[in-house]
């Protein structure tokens, strides 16, 4: 049983870019909808389609990061239509994604000038990184 | 008054070994991946419901943090399996145990029984053992 629901989380974790109907998936592993729906969340702490929803804003926020669209992102990452991808990223995040898109190329330009700035000092001094290295 | 708990480090053999097993295998996030020198990275990641903590993948072979006898001393004590890191906590253990078996993590004890829940423990890629608990809903 265990098995069968691992094996569904599994399928979204690698196919979340897709169209993925969870009625499918419940079938797939020969469970009801309803009996499915209960062991997923049992397992997982959560709905499937709220994992799906979650994976996939997860890999948008990376896609965004490494300098992708608004648009492509919601695409890449399995959404249907920009707007609805738009408030559903900007509900859970409480940023939208172009103003997540801004704020991530202000924090790669900080990253690249000042890199030791973003690690807790105390690291940077007892391990001599600001000084290329410390050999302790 | 101590708040909470912000950063902790884990000494790893080798961080993209380590990268690959904590986001691949445990499926983590990574927080920060930021150059140190000598081809390592103040690395973080953090389990995927608990975005506020981030756990450091410290190097123990690059970034110039020890010298060579005493990094060579604790990866032999790492490899060993001489450190426990910490507890994770999970949903449905079994679940959890299931995918992370299917994913090729190492468990040295299986789903068990304890008076505060069930527990497994299982290997980082590094040697490193960390109990996995499905704490009774009281605790």
């Amino acid at each position: 049983m265990y098995k069968r629901v691992v094996e569904a989380k599994l399928y979204m974790d690698s196919h979340y870019h897709e169209k993925i109907d969870l009625n499918n998936i419940s079938n797939q592993a020969n469970f009801s909808k309803y009996h499915f729906l209960r062991l997923f969340k049992h397992a997982f702490g959560k709905s499937p389609h709220q994992y799906l929803i979650e994976t996939r804003l997860l890999a948008a926020k990376k896609l965004l990061r490494e300098n992708n669209s608004v648009k492509d992102t919601c695409y890449k990452v399995g959404f249907e239509s920009v707007p609805s991808f738009i408030t559903l990223f900007k509900k859970r995040e409480n940023i939208t994604p172009n103003e997540y898109l801004k704020k991530n190329k202000q924090v790669e330009k900080e990253k690249e000038e000042r890199p030791l700035s973003f690690i807790p000092n105390c690291f940077v001094e007892n391990f001599g990184w600001d000084k290329g290295g410390g050999n302790k | 008054m101590i708040a909470k708990l912000s950063h902790a480090s884990i000494y790893v053999l080798d961080q993209e070994s380590a990268y690959d097993f904590y986001i691949n295998k445990l499926g983590f996030v990574e927080k920060m991946k930021i150059p140190i020198g000598d081809d390592a990275f103040w690395l973080t990641v953090c389990p995927r419901d608990q975005k506020e903590i981030e756990i450091t993948l410290m190097p123990i072979n690059r970034g110039g943090m020890f010298k060579a006898e005493v990094a060579q001393q604790l990866s032999e004590l790492v490899k060993n399996g001489t450190f426990g890191f910490g507890v994770f906590e999970c949903t449905d253990i079994f679940a959890t145990y299931q995918e992370l078996k299917d994913k090729g993590v190492v468990f040295t004890k299986e789903p068990t029984q304890e008076f505060y829940g069930v527990e497994a423990m299982f290997k980082d890629d590094s040697g490193n053992w960390f109990s996995l608990t499905q704490f009774k809903k009281e605790n």
